[in-house]
């Protein structure tokens, strides 16, 4: 549940993106989730990978600013409320969402949800006991 | 610690005195040996017995870095060439070359002022001085190389660049002390920690650094990430090269070899002579030169000139850390701005690596500033608020102290080209 997520200082210039995940191509490195926050100037790119060590010393060796940060993953019904309930019960546990974002797999139509909250040990433990789990391989 | 000359330590009236003699020889001696000056001289009715002592040095026309190019390259020339036993020569990247010319004297007098800076900052036969600015037509290199070599320390003369062959040499040689630019140093620090070396395999305890403009919290920087003192040396080719002034272990104020290189301070726009403690340009008058002496030579450096009671025991005029060039003042909406002060202002936010560029543009008639900084991990965060928190920071900090408004933006680490020797800070790219 408790998953290793790798974020990455890019500006916003025309193909570093592709730059980026082609050096992670080229080492073997397979990019699980992805999501980008940005502005008109940069942006950050958020992934989560196969191997966070490996990756987070390759792109500190290109130069990049790289920090890792815990995040919680979590299994949701892909049905209407599916992410509305463990939404409710951060909240009314006093747990803010920093931000979100969800992908859903193939197989067996189950979407997955990755939070950064302010308290990941409270979440995880209070996700945990509400039944959550997390069979996304991250 | 030594006192590597007497005459730092003598009475100011003794000083004077040296001043006045030397001044009213060196007067008469351009006036008998360089036509340029003779002619100078003669077109504003001034004879060389009108130069009694210091006070009568505002009567003298300047000298400034056309007239050298004008000149260029023998001009200024005083003695035969035969006496001449070097040159050295500034790169033409602002303008012509310039060419400067040294009898024996006067490098045995240069060596000397050297090695004057070199045992203000404790350094003595027993250290290893590694030179890593550039040897060759710069001064830089060579001029520190024969300082610590007059003072009997060992020298390491490996030059600039080859950033990797110096990490070698500082880890394996074990340098006590290194002479380069305060740029290069922190440039050296970061290819020595990417190469895997930590503090423990180096050995330098203090660093004399020059030939670029840097700042107090530039000297904390490199004093925190090296555990070394830094001290602030001030030279220019025109003058000697590096030894014109240079501060002692108190870390308050460059001493002056004014006995060789007599100091005043002018305002830039009245070009009147100012007092102590009054800022504007320096201005220098070599008063033991005999190759190629310059008359009160307009360095575009601005600082100011003062006395105090040095622990050191010397009593040489102090001049402070040179805070800008006359030349590198921008004038954006017509407020003056110097590097200097936007760099002051990125280390208050202490993680910052002072690595930036300031770029001016004018977009619809009006002048616009931007500072591009680049981004460390120390400062990084994943969180789009917190970068933007930083930059408006940055932005709230740099607009109070220059009073003029400012887009800072965040670049990628390392997309600012590094510099081996001078840093190139500025990209102006308005059309006036």
């Amino acid at each position: 549940m408790l998953v290793k997520q790798i974020s990455i200082f890019l500006e916003n210039k025309e193909g570093r993106l592709a730059e980026l995940t082609s050096i992670l191509a080229e080492e073997g490195i397979n990019i699980n989730a992805l999501t980008i926050a940005d502005t008109s100037d940069f942006g950050i790119l958020r992934i989560i990978v196969d191997d966070v060590k490996k990756t987070e010393k390759l792109l500190k060796e290109y130069g990049f600013s790289v920090s890792v940060t815990d995040v919680v993953a979590i299994d949701i019904d892909n049905v209407p409320g599916g992410i509305a309930r463990p939404l409710s019960m951060l909240h009314e546990n006093g747990i803010s969402v920093e931000y979100i974002y969800a992908f859903l797999a193939k197989k067996d139509d189950t979407a997955h949800v990755i939070f950064k909250v302010n308290d990941v040990e409270a979440a995880v433990s209070m996700l945990i006991e509400s039944g959550f789990r997390n069979t996304a391989k991250l | 610690m030594k006192i590597w000359d007497k005459i730092e330590s003598i009475s100011l009236d003794e000083m004077r005195a040296i001043q006045d003699k030397r001044l009213n020889q060196t007067v008469k001696y351009v006036y008998d040996n360089v036509s340029y000056y003779k002619r100078k001289m003669d077109v504003i009715g001034l004879l060389p017995d009108d130069i009694k002592s210091c006070d009568d040095l505002y009567k003298l026309p300047f000298t400034t870095k056309d007239d050298l190019r004008d000149t260029y390259p023998y001009g200024l020339v005083a003695v035969d060439m035969e006496k001449i036993v070097r040159v050295h020569a500034s790169s033409g990247t602002t303008g012509k070359r310039i060419v400067v010319a040294y009898t024996q004297e006067d490098i045995d007098t240069w060596s000397d002022v050297m090695a004057r800076c070199f045992a203000r900052i404790g350094t003595d036969t027993k250290d290893i001085v590694h030179v890593a600015y550039g040897y060759g037509l710069f001064t830089g290199g060579l001029g520190a190389h024969y300082g610590a070599e007059k003072l009997g320390a060992t020298v390491i003369p490996i030059s600039g660049g080859n950033s990797r062959r110096q990490v070698e040499f500082l880890t394996d040689l074990k340098p006590t002390v290194i002479a380069c630019t305060p740029s290069y140093m922190l440039h050296l620090y970061e290819v020595m920690t990417e190469s895997g070396f930590t503090l423990d395999d180096i050995s330098l305890k203090a660093g004399i650094f020059g030939a670029e403009p840097w700042s107090e919290n530039m000297r904390k920087e490199i004093e925190r990430l090296l555990h070394i003192k830094a001290y602030d040396i001030y030279g220019l080719s025109e003058i000697t090269g590096p030894g014109v002034a240079s501060e002692c272990t108190a870390q308050n104020g460059l001493h002056i070899n004014e006995d060789c290189y007599l100091p005043e301070i002018i305002d830039i726009k009245t070009q009147k002579t100012l007092g102590l403690d009054m800022q504007g340009e320096i201005v220098f008058t070599t008063i033991k030169k005999k190759g190629m002496p310059l008359i009160r030579y307009r360095t575009k450096d601005i600082t100011k000139l003062f006395r105090d009671h040095c622990e050191c025991g010397r009593t040489l005029v102090k001049m402070e850390r040179v805070t800008g060039r006359t030349d590198d003042m921008l004038i954006i909406r017509g407020v003056n701005v110097f590097p200097s002060q936007i760099e002051s202002v990125l280390l208050e936010f202490s993680q910052l690596t002072p690595n930036y560029q300031i770029i001016v543009d004018r977009i619809n008639m009006m002048d616009v500033l931007e500072i591009r900084v680049e981004m460390n991990e120390n400062l990084f965060s994943d969180e789009v608020r917190k970068i933007e928190l930083l930059e408006r920071n940055i932005t709230t900090a740099i607009e109070s102290v220059l009073a003029i408004s400012a887009k800072v933006k965040l670049v990628e680490p390392k997309s600012i080209e590094r510099s081996e020797g001078k840093a190139i800070r500025i990209i102006d790219r308005r059309k006036i």
